[in-house]
């Protein structure tokens, strides 16, 4: 395993199996009575949070716990360029106190790598900017491994805001390493620019997609969070069009087979992007998510603090 | 008075001579001639000294990161006998207060000539012209207007200023950036890198739009228009139009668009962000043919100092800009020497004469002959040296080719017959001014 993980990409198909596959391990904690394991046990583990998060902070405050770490919690919000204080000089003074690892987010795509380039303990990255969040695609993959078995030739649609996420860069580098073929639908104003390049297909038309005329049948549906904001930044012109092209409507699900998982990274715009029908129906897996959420990040912390030593040993 | 002797300099690269200065001009072209004091420049290419028409000395406002007095030291050590001191200082230069005392600082160092350029609208703010006739009248005699940094994105405003400077053949020098296409968060150049890097894209069709309206502009009032650092072939395809009707436009380049490319922001280290974002080979291309054959004027550096604080962030958040002015010299050498684009006379011509013809420039850009200004450049067209920003004169360290061998050096400066720098040392020490 690398020493950090900042990048989807940093992992090729035998480090993700195997840490999915110490997820799986790990996930069974969740459901003990006691959920605590020693192997970190004297490890300090500081979640550095540039940017407000309660779900991912939480999951990798948690699965660190659950691992016996002790966990810090550094909400680091305007504490850079507003005050004055360099990134850098943030990172070095976090990590001067004798952290073992960071977790660390950050608003500006790139931070993440440049802390990990100044600070000698490992870095996992809990999502940068509009670049990548590693440990996303990796509780969506393990969502879908849950669901689907082994992810190698299915098709996993992902629709909405894919040029301002982080949530799709990562998942289409961890799904095209594991196999998977993956289909990015969203308006045009919505697709990053050179999205040609990418390692996946595109399509603008999400019913056309999802009913497997255009790019084969669909194993899974990841919607993605759609802000409000980007209507006045011309993306889109009002909420109503973008739930009319875009949005997983009750019509929409009918397209689906009734064993395709319906996926959401959260928090939802209910009636946007997704309808209560699809968050609440028999085919969603957002709680799932969550759970594996936890699981993954544990198998995370666990390979890159625990696994290292008894690979030195 | 003393007199120097350059011997056995190569004027433009041509057939060896001894040079004797004296009294500030050059006295004397021909061999075996004596002097006070002798500089051996056997073999060595002779240049008018370089001319920048676009440098940020910071003074007034942010002399942590440099002065009129280091960044005229800078400029001596690259080569330079000139410079067009930019105007978004702070105070920003819109009064003939600032720009008469960023002069004044000039003339106190002595380096180099400072020429400032004053701003197009007040404060830069892009709303109203600026007291432009002042500071024209002023004892700076300013010629050159920018709000550099921010584009005059409004059409009117535009139309007036280029009218507005016309009694004092004065230039508007544009920043072509649609601030509607590329806003202040836009650093990477919009393609295929910046949708991976998640970057917020500057697309070349941000400068593309502005240059088009401008050259429409500039033939409209009948006035001069030169754009700043260009970026992108297809600009260049505009200016090639405009040029071919006659339109009175002149246009720059800056040395690390001619050798750098995007794909240098994979890393996410600021010192490769600047304003406009580094581009595409092919962009690179375009631009090192476009100035090989004038349809790009000049090379000018955008030298842009920073502190290190203010590039030690992430990449969207950290400073755009990087050093010019002690490779600028170099980085032509080997994008345009070595490549067979342009010979010593073309340098000469890009560097030197056409800047100073642009800026209104008399005594410099001048022919090497006799009875003209000695401000000239001597450099070893053949001396590999690695660049050390250690050794930089320049009060910031931001340069984009530190550890990069560069193909020439400048040896010698010589501003007003006084040689200021010798053998790549300066010869005075920068006076705290």
């Amino acid at each position: 395993m690398t020493r950090s993980l900042l990048s989807a990409a940093d992992l090729d198909r035998d480090e993700a199996t195997a840490l999915l596959d110490a997820a799986v391990r790990m996930h069974a904690v969740q459901s003990r009575e006691v959920k605590k394991l020693p192997p970190l046990r004297g490890r300090t583990i500081v979640n550095l949070f540039f940017e407000d998060s309660t779900r991912t902070r939480s999951s990798f405050e948690i699965a660190g716990k659950w691992l016996s770490a002790d966990v810090i919690n550094v909400s680091a919000k305007g504490s850079s360029v507003s005050k004055g204080e360099s990134l850098r000089d943030t990172a070095l003074t976090v990590a001067a106190m004798g952290v073992d690892l960071l977790v660390v987010r950050h608003g500006s795509s790139g931070a993440v790598q440049r802390v990990a380039s100044w600070v000698a303990c490992p870095v996992v990255n809990a999502g940068d900017g509009t670049h990548e969040h590693p440990t996303q695609a990796l509780l969506d993959a393990y969502t879908l491994r849950g669901r689907l078995g082994e992810l190698a030739d299915r098709h996993v649609a992902i629709v909405g805001d894919i040029a301002h996420s982080r949530v799709a860069r990562s998942n289409v580098l961890l799904l095209q390493t594991l196999g998977a073929r993956v289909t990015l639908v969203a308006p045009p104003t919505l697709l990053p620019a050179g999205v040609g390049g990418w390692p996946c297909e595109t399509d603008w038309d999400l019913d056309a997609t999802l009913s497997g005329k255009a790019h084969g049948d669909v194993d899974a549906v990841m919607m993605l969070r759609v802000q409000r904001e980007r209507m006045t930044g011309g993306y889109f012109p009002t909420e109503r069009e973008y739930a009319a092209g875009y949005g997983l409507s009750p019509q929409r699900l009918d397209l689906l087979d009734e064993d395709v998982p319906v996926l959401h990274p959260g928090p939802m715009n209910r009636g946007l992007e997704i309808s209560s029908a699809a968050a609440d129906g028999p085919r969603s897996v957002v709680l799932e998510q969550v759970q594996a959420g936890v699981a993954v990040r544990m198998a995370v912390l666990y390979r890159m603090l625990a696994g290292a030593a008894e690979g030195a040993a | 008075m003393t007199t120097l002797v350059l011997r056995g300099a190569r004027p433009l690269g041509g057939p060896a001579t001894d040079v004797r200065i004296e009294s500030g001009v050059i006295a004397e072209l021909g061999r075996g001639l004596a002097g006070d004091d002798v500089l051996d420049a056997d073999g060595l290419v002779l240049l008018p000294g370089l001319v920048d028409l676009h440098t940020h000395l910071r003074e007034p406002g942010r002399e942590d990161a440099e002065t009129v007095a280091t960044g005229s030291a800078a400029a001596a050590r690259g080569g330079f006998t000139a410079v067009h001191a930019m105007a978004n200082t702070s105070p920003v230069a819109d009064s003939a207060e600032i720009v008469e005392q960023v002069a004044r600082r000039g003339a106190a160092a002595g380096l180099v000539d400072v020429r400032p350029v004053g701003a197009v609208s007040r404060g830069l703010a892009g709303e109203q012209l600026a007291e432009i006739a002042t500071m024209a009248r002023s004892q700076a005699q300013v010629r050159v207007f920018s709000d550099d940094g921010l584009c005059v994105a409004d059409a009117r405003l535009m139309r007036r200023a280029l009218e507005y400077v016309k009694p004092f053949d004065a230039v508007i020098a544009q920043h072509a950036q649609d601030p509607r296409l590329a806003d202040g968060n836009a650093c990477a150049h919009e393609g295929e890198l910046s949708g991976r890097l998640g970057l917020p894209g500057w697309p070349s069709v941000a400068e593309e739009s502005i240059v088009a309206r401008d050259v429409m502009l500039a033939r409209h009032t009948g006035s001069r228009l030169h754009v700043c650092h260009v970026s992108s072939a297809a600009t260049v395809d505009v200016l090639r139009w405009a040029k071919a009707r006659g339109i009175a436009v002149t246009a720059e380049v800056t040395p690390h668009h001619l050798l750098l490319t995007e794909d240098l922001l994979s890393t996410y280290d600021p010192v490769f962000k600047v304003n406009p974002p580094l581009r595409p080979s092919e962009d690179v291309q375009a631009l090192r043919e476009a100035l090989a054959d004038g349809t790009i004027d000049a090379v000018a550096t955008d030298h842009a100092p920073h502190a290190a604080h203010d590039k030690d962030h992430a990449f969207a958040d950290a400073a755009f800009g990087m050093l010019g002015l002690e490779t600028a010299l170099g980085v032509v050498a080997e994008a345009m020497v070595h490549t067979g684009l342009l010979d010593w006379t073309g340098v000469a011509d890009r560097m030197s004469l056409r800047p100073a013809r642009i800026a209104r420039l008399s005594g410099q850009g001048r022919p090497i002959r006799v009875g003209e200004p000695a401000n000239l450049t001597v450099v070893d067209p053949s001396s590999s040296v690695v660049v050390d920003p250690a050794r930089f004169a320049s009060r910031s360290r931001n340069t984009p080719f530190a550890g990069r061998a560069l193909p020439a050096r400048v040896v010698s400066t010589i501003y007003l017959g006084r040689m200021t720098v010798r053998d790549g040392a300066l010869l005075q020490p920068v006076g705290a001014s």
